[in-house]
C-alpha cells in the first residue's frame, strides 16, 4: 500500500533518524510512505489569532500538493507538522469566510475545501495496520525494556485534532506492548517540555525536562518513546545540564517510536541512525544487547 | 494588589481588541484556576494564567505588559482542553503577544542569539520560537 507522506523540515536535517527508521519499519509492514514530490514548511505552529490567515497558507499549500497527487490522506511523522496541517485543514473545512479569503489569496492554486485528511503515523499503525499485525512482524521482542510513551502536546491538543484520549492516551503504550516491550505509565506523559521556549530560555526547559525524566524514572522506566523532534531535542540537549531537583534523577534515553519498531523488527541497524541520539542512549542500547 | 476599576477601562479598546483577536468571550472565565493549576510554565510566571484572564476582563493592560507571563506561555494548550467554561486561553495569550509584536517589537532578538545556539537548534525550534516571540 502506498501512502502520501509529508516529512517537514526537521526530519530532513536534524531528525533524519526519525525518517529513516519510519520508512524502513513501514516498508517491513508492507506500506510505502511516498514523499510528496513538492512540499514546503508547514509553518510549524498553528496561528491562534482570528485575523491571522496568512500563516495558514503554507500548511494549506501542502494539502493542495497532496490533492494534486490524487490522494485524500497524508501521513506525517513530526507531531508539530501533524498539528499544523490538521488544524489548517479544519479552518478550510469549517470556516467558509476564512476559506474564501485564503482561496482568493492563493489565486495561483486551485480552490481547496478541506478534502485532505492528515494522519499521524501512530494512527496509521493503530487504525490501518493494527497492533496484531505489528506484533506478528516482531523478530526481536523488546522484552525486559521498560519504556514510557511520552506524548507531549501536539498529538493530543486541542481536542479537535487529538489522536487519542486527551488526558489518558494509550496509543504509544499499545505500540510498545505490540513490540514486546513493557509499557510503563507515568503522570507526565502529556506534559509540555517547554517547546520553542528553548530559543530563549534553556533553564526553563531544563526544569521541565528534569521533572519529566524524574517522573519517568520514578515510575520505573528506563527510556522514553517520543514522536516529536522538538521534545527529542529538548530532552537530549538538557540532560547533560539537568539540575536534579531530587537526587537520583537519571539520564534517560529518548528514542523515536519508529527506532524501537526497527529494532523489534530486526531491521538493519543503519536505518535507526543511533549516532544522532545521545551517547547515553547508545550506551544503554549496548548495555541491553540491542546494538554492538 | 490595589486595583482601580473604571468603566473607561472596562470598555477600553484593549479589551475589545483582545476579544476580537482571540475570538473568545472573555467574560466566561469565573476564576476557577484550573488553567493555572495545570500550566507547565506556571512555576516561572510572575502572574498566573487565571490572573491574566481577570486583568484582561478589567482592562488592566499595563499590569499584563509589565509581566513576563504571555512570553512564557508555550502554547501547549493544556489550559485550553481543561477549561470548564470553554475559554481557549491559548488564543487570549496569543492575542496579548500580538499586541506587542504587531508594533514591530521583538521579544527575542534573533540577531543577538549566540551563533552556536542558532547552529545547534533544529528548525522546529527556531521557526516556532520566532513565530511566537518575534514580530
Amino acid at each position: 500500500m502506498d501512502l502520501a507522506y509529508y516529512p517537514g523540515c526537521t526530519l530532513k536535517t536534524r531528525a533524519k533518524n526519525f525518517e529513516t527508521s519510519a520508512l524502513a519499519a513501514m516498508s517491513a509492514l508492507g506500506i510505502n510512505l511516498v514523499e510528496l514530490p513538492r512540499w514546503n514548511c508547514c509553518g510549524t505552529v498553528y496561528s491562534l489569532a482570528e485575523d491571522d490567515l496568512i500563516h495558514h497558507v503554507a500548511a494549506v499549500r501542502n494539502l493542495i500538493r497532496v490533492k494534486e497527487q490524487g490522494k485524500n490522506k497524508v501521513v506525517t511523522l513530526c507531531a508539530f507538522c501533524y498539528n499544523t496541517l490538521k488544524r489548517a485543514n479544519l479552518v478550510m473545512k469549517d470556516s467558509p469566510d476564512k476559506r474564501y479569503a485564503i482561496n482568493i489569496f492563493m489565486d495561483e492554486e486551485p480552490d481547496y475545501y478541506g478534502e485532505v485528511e492528515t494522519a499521524h503515523l501512530l494512527q496509521v499503525l493503530r487504525d490501518d495496520v493494527g497492533w496484531e499485525k505489528i506484533a506478528g512482524r516482531v523478530k526481536h521482542p523488546l522484552k525486559d525494556l521498560k519504556i514510557v510513551g511520552y506524548y507531549g502536546c501536539t498529538l493530543l491538543r486541542p481536542q479537535s485534532v487529538a489522536i487519542d484520549s486527551v488526558e489518558r492516551p494509550t496509543i504509544l503504550q499499545d505500540l510498545l506492548k505490540a513490540l514486546g516491550g513493557t509499557a510503563v505509565d507515568f503522570p507526565f506523559a502529556t506534559e509540555c517540555c517547554g517547546a520553542f521556549q528553548i530559543v530563549n530560555n534553556r533553564d526553563i526547559i531544563t526544569e521541565r525536562t528534569a521533572a519529566i525524566l524524574g517522573s519517568a524514572a520514578k515510575s520505573g522506566a528506563e527510556a522514553l518513546a517520543v514522536s516529536c523532534p522538538l521534545c527529542e531535542y529538548n530532552l537530549r540537549q538538557t540532560q547533560s545540564s539537568t539540575k536534579q531537583p531530587q537526587s537520583g534523577v537519571p539520564v534517560m534515553p529518548a528514542l523515536y517510536f519508529t527506532q524501537l519498531m526497527a529494532l523489534a523488527f530486526g531491521l538493519d541497524l543503519a536505518v535507526c541512525g543511533f549516532e544522532e541520539n545521545s551517547p547515553e542512549t547508545r550506551a544503554w542500547l549496548k548495555n541491553k544487547g540491542l546494538i554492538s | 494588589m490595589r486595583v482601580e476599576l473604571s468603566s473607561k477601562r472596562l470598555r477600553s479598546d484593549f479589551v475589545k481588541k483582545i476579544a476580537e483577536l482571540s475570538g473568545q468571550n472573555l467574560y466566561l472565565c469565573y476564576q476557577c484556576g484550573k488553567c493555572s493549576a495545570g500550566c507547565p510554565m506556571g512555576f516561572a510566571m510572575d502572574i498566573l494564567p487565571n490572573q491574566i484572564m481577570r486583568l484582561v476582563q478589567l482592562g488592566l493592560e499595563e499590569d499584563i505588559a509589565n509581566s513576563k507571563t504571555v512570553w512564557l506561555c508555550a502554547s501547549c494548550l493544556t489550559c485550553t482542553v481543561r477549561c470548564p467554561r470553554g475559554v481557549d486561553l491559548s488564543r487570549v495569550m496569543e492575542a496579548l503577544r500580538l499586541l506587542t509584536l504587531r508594533k514591530n517589537k521583538n521579544y527575542v532578538e534573533p540577531s543577538k542569539m549566540p551563533p552556536e545556539t542558532v547552529a545547534d537548534l533544529p528548525q522546529i525550534a527556531l521557526v516556532s520560537g520566532f513565530r511566537k516571540l518575534t514580530s
